[in-house]
C-alpha cells in the first residue's frame, strides 16, 4: 500500500471523529489530530481500533501514545506492515 | 445575546437573582414556560404534536421484531422518521457516542431551546451560568448494555469497547449530552424515578428556579424503545393484550377492556423560566407553573414496589395545589398518568378525593397515553407539554378508546372527553404521574396572567 493510499485511509478513518470540519479541507501530514482537527482526545481510542482493523496491525498501547499528527498515524501504519 | 452577557455582569457581581442564595429571595420567584420541545410517537415538534392532539392522531403500531421474539404486546409507540432527523439535529460525532435514548432528549431539548427563542451557542462561547437541565429517564441506556456491551465483555473483548460506551451507559447521559449542545452551565443532572420521572423533573426545575437558583431549566425526560427495554414489563403481564391486529384501539386507558398499557418511546423537554429572565429578554410566555410536588407512599396502606399508596398520591396532589394556592374547581382539566392498567379507577377515585370534589364538578379527565402509549420515564416529559398546549390552544384532546368506560368510573362518565373539545376558558391544568416504587409528582399549570 502506497504512503498517499495510507494517508487518504488514515484521514477517512479520522473523518467521523472530527469537530473541526474546515481543517479538514486543508489536511496534511503535520496537522495535529486533536488540536487542529479537534478531536476529542476520549476518541483516539476508537481512531487507533479502526487503524487496527483497515491495515490489519496491532497497535500497542504506548505506540498509539506517540501518534500526535496525521503523518505519525501514517508512519505508524507503514512501519507496523 | 445582550441579555446573556447582562446576566454574565449581574451573577460576576452577585446581583442576578438566581445566583443570590435562596434564603436572600424574599418571595419565591415566578416560573414560566417558554419552550416546548416534543418527540412522539404521533408527531414531532409543538406545533405538530398540538395538532396530533386534536386531531387525536395515535402513535401506535404493529412491531413485527416483537411477535418474532414472543411478546405478548406488539404493538408500541416509537417517534418516526428519527433517521432524517438526527443528522439535522446532530453532528456524525456526537452520534456515536450517542444512543435512542439520548438522541430523543437532544431534538427535543433543542426544540425547546429555539421555540423559546434562544440561539444555539457556538462551542467557543461561554457557558451560560444560569441555565441547567434536569432530564430523567426511566430505563436508559439497557438497549446499548444488552446489544454492545454484555456481549463484548463476555466475549473477552473489553478492549474492543471503544470510548463511548461508558457515555451511552450512563444514566445521566442525556442531560450530559444536552449540556453540551447548549453550553448549560448551571445544574444539569438526570433524575429517575420510574414513570414519574418526566414530571419529577419538571417539579424539581420548577423549585429550583422558583428558590432563585437558576433561571432556565430545561425539564423533561426520555426514553428509547427497544425489546429490551419493554421485555420486563411484557413479562410482568402488564402491557396490553389482545389488540395485537388493532394498534391503535390498543391504548385504553379507562376502559372496561383495558389489558394493560402500550409502552412508548421519545422525548418532552419544557424550558422553564424565571418571570424575570423571560420579561428581560422580552420572550413569548406559553404558560406558567404554579404548583408542584413529588413524594412517595412509602410502600404502606396499600402501596408497593408496583401499586400506589392511595394516601400518597392524594396528599401529592393536595400539595401541589396547595402551593398554587387555587381553588380546586379553578382546575379545568387533569392530565391523568392513567395507563391502561387496573391502577386507572383508583387513580381517578384519588383526583376526587384529593381536590374534593364531586363527580360532576370534576375537571375534565383524560389521557395522552390513548394516543401515544406509557412512555415510560418521558411520559412526564410529553403529558407536561401536551398540558401546556391544551392550556396554550384552549382545547382538551379526547382520551381515546374508553368508550366502553370502566364501571368504576361511571359517576365521571360526563367529564371524561371522547372527541377533543374546544376549551378558550381553560386555566389550569393539573398533570401527574406515579411511578414504581410508589412514587408520585405533580404539576400545575396555569394560563400567564400578567397581576
Amino acid at each position: 500500500m502506497m504512503q498517499t493510499e495510507v494517508f487518504e485511509k488514515v484521514v477517512g478513518i479520522l473523518k467521523p471523529f472530527v469537530r473541526e470540519p474546515e481543517a479538514l479541507e486543508r489536511v496534511g501530514p503535520d496537522t495535529s489530530i486533536l488540536g487542529d482537527l479537534k478531536v476529542n482526545s476520549a476518541r483516539l481510542v476508537d481512531v487507533v481500533l479502526e487503524m487496527e482493523d483497515a491495515f490489519g496491525i496491532a497497535i500497542s498501547d504506548e505506540e498509539a501514545d506517540s501518534v500526535r499528527s496525521v503523518g505519525d498515524a501514517v508512519s505508524l501504519v507503514l512501519r507496523k506492515r | 445575546m445582550s441579555a446573556r452577557g447582562d446576566e454574565r455582569r449581574e451573577v460576576q457581581a452577585g446581583r442576578a437573582a438566581w445566583a443570590r442564595p435562596a434564603a436572600k429571595r424574599e418571595t419565591p420567584a415566578r416560573v414560566v414556560v417558554t419552550g416546548l420541545g416534543v418527540i412522539a410517537p404521533n408527531a414531532h415538534g409543538a406545533d405538530a404534536f398540538a395538532a396530533a392532539l386534536r386531531g387525536m392522531k395515535s402513535g401506535i403500531r404493529r412491531h413485527e421484531r416483537l411477535a418474532e421474539l414472543g411478546f405478548a404486546c406488539q404493538v408500541g409507540g416509537v417517534p418516526e422518521g428519527v433517521e432524517a432527523l438526527r443528522t439535522r439535529y446532530l453532528r456524525e460525532e456526537e452520534l456515536l457516542a450517542m444512543n435512542p435514548n439520548m438522541v430523543y432528549a437532544a431534538i427535543a431539548a433543542i426544540d425547546a431551546w429555539k421555540h423559546a427563542g434562544l440561539a444555539q451557542p457556538g462551542p467557543e462561547d461561554e457557558p451560560d451560568w444560569g441555565a441547567g437541565a434536569i432530564l430523567g429517564t426511566g430505563i436508559g441506556g439497557i438497549d446499548t448494555i444488552a446489544e454492545q456491551l454484555v456481549p463484548r465483555v463476555d466475549a473477552g473483548k473489553v478492549s474492543r469497547l471503544g470510548s463511548t460506551m461508558v457515555e451511552r451507559i450512563m444514566s445521566s447521559g442525556n442531560s450530559a449530552r444536552v449540556a453540551g449542545l447548549l453550553a448549560l452551565g448551571n445544574q444539569v443532572s438526570t433524575n429517575s424515578s420510574a414513570c414519574t420521572t418526566g414530571t419529577e423533573a419538571v417539579v424539581q426545575a420548577f423549585l429550583r428556579i422558583r428558590s432563585g437558583l437558576a433561571a432556565r431549566m430545561l425539564a423533561g425526560g426520555s426514553e428509547g424503545h427497544s425489546p429490551y427495554i419493554w421485555a420486563g414489563f411484557d413479562g410482568m403481564r402488564v402491557l396490553a393484550r389482545g389488540k395485537n391486529d388493532r394498534p391503535e384501539e390498543a391504548s385504553r386507558p379507562m376502559s372496561a377492556t383495558a389489558s394493560g398499557f402500550v409502552p412508548g418511546s421519545g422525548a418532552g423537554v419544557l424550558l422553564l423560566e424565571s418571570l424575570e429572565s423571560a420579561r428581560r429578554r422580552g420572550a413569548r410566555i406559553l404558560a406558567e407553573v404554579i404548583g408542584g410536588y413529588v413524594n412517595c407512599g412509602g410502600h404502606r396502606g396499600g402501596g408497593s414496589m408496583t401499586a400506589p399508596n392511595p394516601t400518597g398520591v392524594r396528599r401529592c396532589i393536595r400539595g401541589a395545589v396547595e402551593m398554587a394556592g387555587i381553588h380546586p374547581s379553578r382546575i379545568g382539566a387533569i392530565n391523568g398518568h392513567l395507563t391502561a392498567t387496573f391502577a386507572d379507577p383508583h387513580e381517578v377515585a384519588s383526583w376526587a378525593a384529593a381536590l374534593d370534589l364531586p363527580p360532576s364538578r370534576m375537571p375534565w379527565i383524560h389521557s395522552t397515553k390513548s394516543l401515544i402509549g406509557h412512555a415510560l420515564g418521558a411520559a412526564g416529559g410529553i403529558e407536561c407539554v401536551a398540558s401546556v398546549l391544551e392550556l396554550a390552544g384552549g382545547f382538551v384532546h379526547g382520551s381515546a378508546n374508553c368508550e366502553d368506560l370502566h364501571p368504576a368510573l361511571a359517576p365521571f362518565a360526563e367529564r371524561i372527553p371522547h372527541r377533543t373539545i374546544d376549551a378558550p376558558d381553560l386555566d389550569v391544568v393539573a398533570k401527574a404521574s406515579f411511578g414504581f416504587g410508589d412514587v408520585n409528582g405533580c404539576a400545575i399549570f396555569r394560563r400567564f396572567h400578567e397581576e
